[in-house]
């Protein structure tokens, strides 16, 4: 149920478990949605901070994703680079209803802009 | 009003009326007494025709380890005693807030002061075909278990339908009553939202060694049947027969009479502080409210709840302040425990402990220096323990070292420095477990010069089985060397204080079968490993397991995950194989059609004689696989740490200087060994003469063709330390040629480290024992080949192939689209 605030973007078990789907913002970067082995969900705009790597394609562990072009480790709660490396990936709030992935259409816009 | 001499006429008291005789109602009830015994006049309405009993408990009864008046909470003569009327068995079916009465089913009506809403929840009832069919229930009240109770005399099959904590008891008690029950649960992990992957895993385990079949991943399509229950089908078209299934998915909060009245309906009926809803005469509490956003499908909330609303009642309002939550399976001789936030995140530390040989997993999440979350298996003795801290948000900075060994060592007896706890042993302790091997004997081990972990691994065996007392032994290393302790091999990752060898022996050793099951064996520190770990054990797993394990996609690297290589732009570039490097107008054809459909910017020839095609799209991959598909080409594994290419030169068949048929010998090697994963890469080439045009001494397998036979040259590498191969031998005919090179691959798939290339294996082992393998040892070279040709029959699949005609779609297209209407700032 696609509200003024919030996008429905499918269910939950669509994302497969320590992995990502991408959402695409048309006119905009894509942003990559991540279930954690606990099944917890995120979301993210779909590039690295380092050289704009596409972190849903990334291996997914613990609360982490490695970022596929070269390996840095991206908190997904808050999007900042882990360890060593500085760098912030804007982050999206999601809320689950129902099985629904929701997430803020506001958030979308201004990481995908 | 005297001509109607009720009881509520003489009573002046104000009325309170509670719908719900369970567990939420009564335990309010009761609060409320305890304050104040006599300001109320009482009235419960409950739709089971029975008592106040602990719904938690019906677990045990259904097991047989309780009967029904061992659960009952308040008894006949508690209702009597207090002066409460009790309406059991009609339920309320109105609420009117105008007259502030409430009528049940059978007409009764009933006036109030103060209402009370405990109406629980309900059981989520999937909407499948066939759930309707008798025989089909959910585990919510005794009816539930008397249905069960009557199913199990019968005897037969039960389906239970979720693998959370109701499911799993329900599960546990109809196996004890002698059914044969299989346990449908639609994510891969049991009760995934209490446990880890890790605890679920072992506890899955306990569950099938106890007869019980486990269905993880598993969707339910539909429940068939003619007239009754016959069987559970799965959407992917499994047929389990069942004479019984218990939905157990999930409970919803009970809200339907409150949203008929008007109340304030979210989730659950939504209450303040003081569990009073949008209607100030209108209370609500238990499992159907909703406060501060939070909804509960657990007792220990309960309690609080009902504390704070009972202060309310009697105008000494405290508040309530959500509760964090716990839970422990009840399912005898399997202890589960789980508190508070187990998803880990920024600035969680997780401290780990596995002991194999025990089957115990304890992990302690802190973040701050405070305990957020705990997930116990096997030892839950100190759930409470973790709780309470946690609860109370106890600094445990001074802990933090021995948290994980529980309250009695971190709080009491145990030495604050673990060294010095070591050096407080005495000689007859027993360090290891699995080799019973003493302090004593540790300590002279290292006395005769066994100066590091390895050392004392390879001489005395303490810590080389399970590897639980590494620690205790590096301890006794610092204490008896001081500085002088050697560093062992360089550990496989953070998560493990194993290197690559010790894991991959131990997998064979003890048959470990999935990444979970390694994690636990072998105590890993992370609940599930990190990006370095994750594929190497997958890669290990692989090679010792062939046709058996399943390849786990997301512990792979994206350019294995998607069968392409990622580019810095995020678009992929797509190498068709061809074999031994030979191509043919179709292919061609077929090539030139792929680039301009899909508009790839570049295509270039690469270095092992193969085309790329550059600038694809995720979303165009299974499309363009499959229109090379059609020209009959299949994957080329330019991704992969597997079989590159096969780079040959023309040799005989047109080379005036060729000695023999190098480009067939190519495309046969190609054949026989394409599809296969190794620890890395793997290239190999064919020349034809000693001139070398296909660079054959710079490959990992390379053959030089000479007059008379096949010189086999191996572990070359061109890459930023170039290395000429190391000549293994000489063979006389091409299937020596053959056969030796799978011998070699074989070699190195299984001893080689995972992202180990040819070159640095064999600096490490030595070209000596390469050759006294493959060329000295021919029983164990034929055996070598034998398991290759016999892993090969299950990795010629083309996943090209497979995934244009749909397979793991979900990797390609994306998960939704969002067209802005013009809302970009």
């Amino acid at each position: 149920m696609t509200t003024a605030e919030w996008l429905d973007i499918g269910w939950v078990d669509q994302i497969p478990v320590r992995g990502s789907r991408t959402v695409q913002v048309e006119g905009g970067d894509d942003i990559a949605v991540f279930r954690t082995a606990e099944g917890k969900v995120f979301a993210l705009l779909d590039r690295c901070p380092h050289k704009h790597g596409r972190l849903s394609q990334g291996i997914v562990h613990g609360g982490a994703v490695a970022c596929p072009l070269h390996n840095w480790r991206i908190s997904l709660a808050t999007g900042e680079a882990l360890g060593e490396d500085k760098g912030c990936t804007p982050t999206v709030p999601v809320k689950i209803d129902g099985g629904r992935v929701l997430i803020c259409r506001a958030s979308t816009l201004k990481a995908a802009a | 009003m005297e001509h109607r001499p009720l009881k509520a006429e003489t009573d002046m008291r104000e009325h309170l009326v509670v719908i719900g005789n369970g567990m939420a109602g009564c335990r309010a009830v009761e609060e409320l007494l305890a304050r104040d015994p006599t300001r109320y006049r009482v009235t419960i309405f409950g739709a089971e025709p029975r008592v106040n009993y602990n719904r938690i408990m019906l677990s045990p009864v259904l097991a047989g380890e309780k009967c029904f008046e061992d659960i009952v909470i308040n008894d006949a003569g508690w209702y009597a005693d207090n002066g409460i009327a009790l309406i059991a068995g009609d339920p309320v079916v109105a609420i009117d807030r105008e007259t502030k009465t409430v009528t049940t089913r059978g007409g009764v009506s009933e006036s109030y002061d103060k209402l009370l809403i405990a109406t629980g929840s309900d059981p989520f009832i999937i909407p499948v075909p066939g759930k309707d069919l008798p025989g089909v229930i959910a585990f919510r009240d005794m009816d539930d278990v008397d249905t069960m109770l009557a199913a199990a005399d019968a005897g037969g099959d039960a389906v239970v339908i979720g693998g959370g904590l109701l499911g799993l008891e329900a599960a546990h008690g109809l196996t004890l009553r002698g059914m044969k029950v299989t346990v449908i649960h639609l994510m891969p992990t049991l009760m995934e939202r209490q446990l880890d992957e890790a605890a679920g895993w072992l506890l899955k385990n306990a569950l099938e060694a106890r007869g019980q079949t486990i269905l993880t991943g598993a969707d339910t399509a539909e429940i068939i049947g003619e007239g009754k229950v016959e069987g559970v089908k799965l959407k992917d078209g499994t047929l389990i027969p069942a004479s019984l299934v218990v939905m157990a998915v999930g409970i919803r909060p009970s809200v339907a009479l409150a949203r008929d009245a008007g109340l304030a309906v979210g989730r659950g009926i939504q209450v303040d502080d003081h569990m009073v809803t949008s209607d100030p005469a209108v209370l609500a509490v238990g499992e159907c409210v909703e406060h501060d956003g939070q909804v509960y499908g657990l007792v220990a909330p309960l309690w609080d709840m009902c504390r704070s609303l009972a202060d309310g009642l009697v105008e000494k309002p405290t508040g309530y302040r959500g509760s964090v939550t716990s839970t422990k399976l009840k399912v005898s001789g399997i202890d589960v425990f789980s508190a508070g936030d187990f998803s880990g995140g920024d600035g969680c530390e997780d401290i780990v402990l596995r002991d194999a040989s025990r089957g115990v997993y304890k992990r302690v999440i802190v973040k701050d220096d405070r305990i957020v979350g705990a997930v116990l298996y096997g030892d839950t003795a100190d759930g409470g323990w973790y709780f309470d801290l946690l609860k109370k948000q106890e600094d445990v900075s001074e802990l933090r070292d021995l948290l994980i060994f529980g309250h009695a060592f971190a709080a009491g007896g145990g030495a604050a420095d673990p060294k010095t706890a070591v050096a407080a042993l005495s000689d007859d302790a027993e360090i290891c477990g699995c080799n019973g091997v003493t302090k004593g004997q540790v300590v002279s081990c290292i006395a005769k010069g066994a100066h590091s972990l390895d050392a004392v691994r390879g001489t005395c065996k303490a810590s080389a089985s399970c590897g639980s007392c590494t620690g205790l032994v590096e301890n006794l290393l610092a204490l008896t060397l001081g500085d002088d302790v050697q560093s062992g091999p360089k550990t496989m990752c953070k998560c493990t204080s194993f290197g690559h060898d010790d894991v991959r022996r131990e997998i064979v050793a003890q048959g470990m079968r999935s990444i979970p099951e390694v994690m636990q064996k072998l105590h890993w520190t992370t609940p599930d490993g990190c990006s370095s770990c994750r594929p190497a054990l997958n890669y290990y797993l692989l090679c010792a397991l062939p046709g058996e394990y399943v390849d786990d996609q997301q512990s792979r690297f994206v350019n294995e995950r998607l069968h392409a290589n990622i580019q810095k732009d995020g678009t992929y570039s797509v190498v068709p194989r061809m074999w031994g490097g030979l191509t043919n107008p179709t292919e061609l054809r077929a090539i030139a059609d792929v680039v301009e459909k899909y508009n790839a910017p570049m295509v270039k020839v690469t270095g092992g004689q193969r085309l790329d095609i550059f600038g694809i799209k995720k979303e165009d991959l299974p499309a363009v696989w499959a229109d090379l598909n059609a020209a009959g080409m299949v994957s080329g594994h330019a991704y992969g740490k597997a079989l590159r290419t096969v780079k040959t030169c023309v040799g005989s068949e047109w080379c005036r200087f060729g000695t023999q048929d190098s480009t067939g010998l190519g495309v046969k090697l190609e054949r026989m060994s394409w599809g296969s994963w190794m620890p890395h890469k793997f290239k190999i080439a064919v020349s034809g003469c000693p001139r070398n045009c296909a660079e054959a001494t710079i490959k990992d397998f390379g053959v030089v063709c000479v007059d008379s036979g096949y010189e086999l040259h191996v572990g070359g590498n061109g890459g930023i330390h170039v290395r000429a191969t190391d000549l293994l031998c000489k063979v006389a005919n091409e299937q020596e040629a053959m056969d030796y090179c799978a011998a070699f691959i074989q070699l190195y798939r299984e001893e080689a480290r995972y992202l180990e290339r040819t070159a640095p294996w064999i600096e490490r082992v030595g070209v000596d024992y390469v050759k006294a393998r493959i060329i000295d040892d021919e029983a164990g070279r034929e055996a070598l080949r034998a398991r290759f040709l016999y892993s090969q029959s299950f990795s010629q699949d083309d996943p090209w192939a497979q995934r244009a005609e749909g397979a793991e779609a979900e990797h390609h297209a994306p998960m939704a689209r969002f067209i802005p209407q013009g809302e970009f700032a």
